[in-house]
């Protein structure tokens, strides 16, 4: 076999050529393999041509490596169209000298095959087409057209091989098309010729919706990766899904982010969310999960971070208007730039190209916070356990990339309120669960923390208000052994204040019986104490009256014992004296 | 520049339009050599005095091989008279030739 003969004396290290496409490097490691051909090969419609555009362009515009694109298929013009779909000018890259085109038409009819030929006529207009513009990479779209063109196969395929060679002795990165057999990769085996690697593009419709999916067949010298990635084509070429699931060595964040409702935060430890946490708001229909989201979006952008909301039921301009009606301004952040909505019907495309599209605006937009409002509406485009791969894929992603996830979810009425989100419940790093509380005849709202790793939260249900104000959380009636909540809750408040002011008026009164009792109870004491004191004072002078007259009893008496013996006395003379005296 | 190489009878016959041929060649390869040799006897014997045979050899004037959409050589290619008709190959099997160039019906 003429592969086994091919030198290769250049492979300590395989060098890769980057192809640009959003993607691609990350699945192939670094591009293609540089100065080797690759088949990329697909049934009609699979993105071939496109993807061989886009390997080409992007290498002129941003590695600086021209190009050569040879079509076996479309002219010239048709080609500048197909370009221009991607948002390429291909005219404009030829006139800068950066890309060359070479048409080759093959009409059977007009073709007489009288005995020996190569090819050297291609090989020529090839070689001319690398040297006007100095080309790295070359495109041949798709070759095959040869067979259909030329009936000696034998030539043909000796012709390929040849052609396969010159290209790698000229050291370009080369991609070859070519349409996919009923059992082989291409109809007329390319494969075998181009050895080095192989690319499959799939192009499945499965219940009307389509999807597109990309597989490296084989890459050799080189790990890949193995799966199918979807990808997507849009206007700015195409976007391929590099992950089908990351490991679970995500950095993470301790970093606490506001909910936009005090009240919540209070909730949560009073800081709020993770930084980098998945969300989950569930509830029923009209239980405020949009309004939720909104505050939430709010007050991201207030912080002046960037903010992604995913729409699947409303339009941007209609979640705009309805949430001025609760006080929130979100045009101010969509002008700014800070708030970017993107709104689809979730039937649009399948829920791989859903992915794809939320990879390709979150690379592009690089928000803080990422929105989608609601998830449940993505099982309208698959099963309930893709719609879990696409969501754990997504999470996985949008942790490493350290974005808050804010996700909500329509349940059902009359199902359990948690069902639909078991599924993807182990994903949840916060719960929030939204509910109705129908009671005497109103149905109010109700919010509570189903569950919020690591950190401790609030186990209390609280009344949800959506004000002109904004939302409002408001503790629950929950005295005297019930629960009240709206009218009720209000009605039994303001009864219990009631009873309270008449509580309160008692004890006033009561307090204001006592001070005057004391107030009493104080005079009659003091007018006691005055007595009393009077009483004392009565008492002294009569002991000093008493004193004075003992004092002068006693000296009378000695005076008289002197009057009897005759005798003076010497001490008490001076008293005498002193009483004399009138002291 | 292009290698011209006229040949044929001097005098064309007024009735009967010229047949105007051209050969592209890469080099002078045996095949290209056949091819030439091939193509002058068929001429000869049946387009006598009122053909004409250009040979381009693409190896010196590559950018000529875009214009006839030329993929293989050697190729045939009639130019005159209308319409366009190419055979490719050395030109071996005079009978594929001469239906090739309608000059004998198939």
């Amino acid at each position: 076999m003429g592969k086994a003969k091919k030198v290769k004396h250049d492979v300590d290290v395989l060098e890769k050529c980057p192809t640009g496409i959003k993607g691609l490097d990350e699945i192939t490691k670094g591009g293609l393999p540089r100065g080797r051909p690759t088949l990329i090969c697909g049934s009609a419609g699979s993105g071939k041509t496109l993807f061989a555009m886009e390997f080409l362009m992007r290498g002129a515009m941003d590695y600086g490596e021209p190009g050569v694109f040879m079509s076996f298929e479309e002219t010239q013009e048709d080609l500048a169209k197909n370009f221009i779909s991607l948002g390429f000018d291909l005219n404009d890259m030829m006139s800068r000298g950066l890309i060359a085109t070479d048409h080759v038409r093959i009409e059977r009819g007009e073709i007489e095959e009288t005995g020996e030929y190569d090819l050297e006529g291609l090989f020529i207009r090839l070689e001319n087409a690398i040297d006007s513009v100095g080309a790295k990479r070359v495109v041949l779209d798709t070759i095959e057209a040869l067979f259909s063109g030329l009936s000696n196969t034998a030539i043909l395929r000796a012709e390929l091989r040849r052609l396969f060679h010159w290209l790698k002795d000229r050291g370009m990165t080369a991609i070859v098309t070519g349409e996919s057999g009923d059992k082989t990769l291409t109809r007329y085996g390319l494969e075998e010729y181009v050895a080095d690697c192989v690319i499959f593009l799939d192009f499945r419709i499965v219940e009307q919706i389509s999807t597109r999916r990309l597989r490296i067949v084989k890459y050799r010298g080189s790990s890949h990766g193995a799966d199918e990635y979807p990808f997507l084509i849009d206007d700015t070429g195409l976007s391929i899904l590099p992950i089908t699931s990351l490991g679970l060595d995500y950095p993470v964040s301790t970093e606490r982010i506001s909910t936009g409702i005090p009240k919540l935060d209070t909730m949560l430890e009073g800081k709020g969310f993770y930084r980098g946490g998945t969300v989950l708001v569930s509830g029923t229909a009209g239980t405020g999960k949009t309004s939720l989201s909104a505050t939430f979006a709010n007050a991201a952008c207030l912080r002046g971070e960037r903010c992604l909301y995913f729409a699947f039921e409303e339009s941007p301009s209609q979640i705009i208007r309805n949430m001025g009606s609760i006080g929130m301004d979100l045009a101010q952040w969509v002008k700014k730039g800070l708030l970017r909505f993107h709104s689809a019907r979730p039937s649009l495309y399948g829920l791989e190209m859903h992915l794809v599209t939320f990879h390709k605006v979150i690379n592009e937009f690089d928000p803080q916070i990422f929105i989608i409002d609601p998830i449940s509406n993505l099982t309208s485009a698959g099963t309930t356990s893709e719609v879990k791969s696409i969501l754990t894929r997504l999470v996985d992603y949008l942790k490493m990339k350290k974005i808050t996830t804010f996700l909500t979810d329509l349940t059902h009425f009359g199902g359990s309120l948690e069902h639909t989100s078991e599924e993807i419940s182990s994903l949840i790093d916060t719960w929030l669960l939204l509910r109705d509380i129908e009671l005497n005849g109103e149905r109010n709202r109700g919010l509570y923390i189903l569950k919020s790793r690591g950190m401790a939260h609030s186990n209390q249900i609280q009344e949800f208000l959506l004000t002109n104000q904004g939302i409002g959380l408001v503790d629950i009636y929950t005295g005297s052994g019930e629960v009240l909540t709206g009218s009720a809750r209000a009605a039994q408040e303001a009864r219990e204040k009631a009873s309270e002011l008449t509580c309160r008026r008692e004890a006033e009164r009561r307090l204001r019986e006592q001070e005057r009792k004391r107030k009493a109870l104080e005079e009659k004491i003091a007018a006691l104490r005055a007595e009393f004191d009077a009483e004392t004072e009565e008492v002294h002078l009569i002991a000093e009256e008493e004193q004075k007259r003992q004092a002068i009893l006693s000296e009378d008496r000695l005076e008289m014992g002197y009057l009897r013996k005759g005798k003076h006395p010497t001490v008490p003379q001076s008293a005498r004296e002193k009483r004399a005296k009138g002291e | 520049m292009m290698t011209y190489r006229k040949r044929g009878g001097a005098k064309p016959d007024s009735t009967e339009e010229i047949w105007n041929l051209r050969l592209y060649v890469a080099g002078q390869t045996s095949k290209s050599i056949a091819a030439f040799a091939n193509l002058k006897n068929i001429c000869e014997k049946h387009l006598a005095g009122k053909y004409r045979i250009e040979v381009i050899d693409l190896l010196k004037n590559p950018q000529l091989a875009k214009g006839d959409q030329i993929i293989a050589v050697p190729t045939l290619v009639r130019k005159l008279p209308e319409p366009l008709k190419k055979i490719i190959g050395d030109l071996a099997n005079t009978e594929r030739v001469l239906v090739g160039l309608d000059i004998r019906a198939a």
